[in-house]
């Protein structure tokens, strides 16, 4: 059978004994990794195989194992469907910890340390955050090469309207045009797999804001949030214990019970937090105690 | 004179658990299991059920099984809480929404689900993976301890059916079980007891577990405040709290609160409440769950 590609414009054959699954809710097809191929007589799909072959690598070590495609086809058991992009089950990198608090006048934006790859720890003090003005921060986790590139890229491109324009984007002006370019870069062919959060206090009004977005490009403007593993362990405590009116020290105290639980019951080392807090007088690095011993139940 | 200090000065509670050897000898007369299932024809059994039941990768899988639960037991100074949510799901399908997935573990309790004041004594199981398999073996479990009481003329330790569970999970290893599930009880031998036994063969005595995809959820909410002093009704709120985070953002854990105290004298059960009143009353009295808007 045979999958047409949307994005990359090209022919997908794929052997007849293989499976297309599609569940209705997610949206999401699947082909057994085993028998499936790509048509090699043309350069560019010889270049499209070996991404595939890298993917399946990586798709190997994932819990799941097998690639997935995304598809927007209505039609699943048809042989053909028109496919958006393909991605892996777990494209990012769970393993990464990012923390956002929002609070009465800071935002509070807490990335782990650990730059990963594989089994190794190859940083242990990786700054993982971006300041895109004065007064917005953002905090990064993903595709490791992917995320430093569109973190900066998106820097430059704050920088210059500011430039150009002579006035600084709003938190939501900058989180809405993440958005749009992460949105764009999707429906191309080598997607951005980044996960964000965007933290910021709007230079009028002064309030704090506090966006999530995730590789897939949704928005969502949030008063906690959390990418990864974390959003496990931390979203139940932040359920419990976050007010929109907590004073920053609650809200350091209310981070510090939030990476006690990481370091409690994380079967990872991700060497610490980093902390960045807006306020309303800028951004500042703010010192956390990192080695403090949690002791579990 | 050596034998007389040895006698005294032995750690105080070396004796208030069973020794593996008393343990051993407590579960020997077991019966040994029959495996008298009837088994599919081929070679590999689990691989097999994966095929037929595995619907992340294939949802269209002949056989739908019930998972996803948050279930939660903790020991502290007055006794153990157990609680537990209510959904039983398959696939994306919510089967049921008023599951009672903690099961009472005594001949004499079994069966007993009403809000009572007066201690029952027993063992409670709770129920986390598959509920066919939780429900048929907390039942063998159940008989095995009947058996126990009626051969010894006492009633078995936590420490003991715990033991003939895990051997039962273990003996099974590899056929395909999946069951998590945590016996808490009181006895006078151990005080308060809290056993995880899961479908892999773990059995792990622990002052605090959570079962099920809300674990983190509920872990995450219980850690930040545990401690083994808590009075009984912090403790009860704490679990009640716990299993209610885990229902909020759980998509398999919903449906009603089931609370359970385990005391010296038995356990007390302190109802099945339905989540959603808990939940609103939680945030609009408490200010929590900042993240819903209430107003339109």
């Amino acid at each position: 059978m045979a999958i047409f590609c949307q994005a990359c414009r090209f022919l997908i054959t794929v052997e007849e004994k293989s499976e297309v699954w599609r569940s209705q809710e997610t949206r999401v097809a699947e082909i057994k990794t085993s028998t499936f191929f790509w048509q090699k007589k043309k350069a560019p799909k010889r270049w499209l195989t070996q991404r595939v072959a890298g993917r399946k690598l990586q798709a190997s070590s994932s819990p799941r194992g097998a690639p997935h495609l995304i598809t927007t086809s209505l039609r699943p058991d048809h042989l053909t469907c028109s496919i958006l992009l393909f991605s892996i089950n777990f494209p990012t990198n769970r393993k990464h910890v990012l923390l956002g608090i929002a609070g009465k006048d800071f935002v509070i934006l807490a990335a782990s340390k650990a730059a990963m790859r594989g089994p190794t720890v190859l940083k242990a003090e990786d700054d993982k955050t971006r300041q895109l003005n004065k007064h917005t921060v953002m905090a990064f986790s993903g595709e490791s090469g992917d995320t430093i590139q569109f973190a900066e890229y998106i820097q430059a491109n704050a920088a210059l309207y500011s430039m150009r324009n002579d006035t600084e984007l709003s938190p939501s002006a900058v989180a809405n045009f993440v958005r749009g370019e992460l949105a764009r870069s999707l429906r191309s062919r080598s997607p951005y797999t980044v996960n964000l959060l965007l933290g910021g206090i709007d230079p009028v009004s002064e309030k704090p804001h506090l966006y999530w977005v995730d590789y897939l490009a949704s928005l969502a403007p949030l008063p906690y949030a959390a990418h990864g593993y974390a959003q496990y362990y931390c979203l139940s405590i932040l359920d419990k214990h976050h007010n929109p009116d907590i004073s920053l020290e609650e809200g350091l105290k209310l981070l510090g019970l939030c990476t006690d639980e990481l370091k409690r019951r994380l079967p990872i080392d991700y060497k610490g937090v980093l902390v960045k807090v807006i306020t309303k007088d800028g951004v500042q690095e703010i010192p956390f105690d990192n080695d403090k011993i949690v002791r579990s139940a | 004179m050596d034998k007389l200090v040895a006698q005294y000065s032995r750690p105080p509670h070396q004796n208030e658990m069973y020794s593996e050897q008393e343990q051993q000898d407590l579960t020997a007369s077991v019966p040994p299991l029959s495996l008298k299932f009837s088994l599919p024809p081929v070679d590999n059994h689990s691989a097999f059920l994966r095929a037929m039941t595995d619907d992340h990768s294939n949802p269209s899988c002949p056989i739908k099984l019930a998972h996803g639960t948050t279930t939660l037991a903790f020991r502290f100074q007055g006794g153990i809480i157990v609680c537990t949510d209510s959904r039983a799901t398959a696939g994306n399908w919510i089967a049921s929404q008023t599951v009672k997935k903690v099961i009472p573990v005594s001949r004499l309790s079994r069966g007993e689900d009403k809000k009572s004041d007066k201690p029952t004594p027993g063992l409670l199981g709770t129920m986390a993976g598959g509920a066919a398999d939780c429900q048929y073996w907390l039942r063998y479990l159940s008989q095995q301890c009947t058996l126990h009481e009626i051969r010894h003329k006492r009633r078995i330790t936590v420490a003991a059916a715990s033991k003939i569970l895990a051997n039962l999970t273990y003996a099974y290893k590899g056929y395909g079980l999946s069951m998590g599930t945590m016996l808490a009880g009181m006895t006078p031998q151990e005080g308060p007891a809290l056993y995880y036994i899961d479908s892999d063969g773990t059995r792990l005595p622990g002052n605090l577990f959570c079962v099920g995809s809300g674990q983190t959820f509920a872990y995450g909410v219980l850690d930040a405040e545990y401690k083994y002093d808590l009075t009984e009704e912090e403790a009860l709120n704490l679990g009640r709290r716990a299993i209610l985070a885990a229902m909020h953002r759980d998509a398999y854990s919903g449906g009603f609160i089931n609370l359970y105290h385990v005391k010296e004298e038995g356990w007390v059960h302190h109802g099945f409440d339905d989540m959603n009143p808990i939940f609103w009353k939680t945030k609009l009295e408490k200010g929590e769950f900042s993240n819903v808007t209430s107003a339109l």
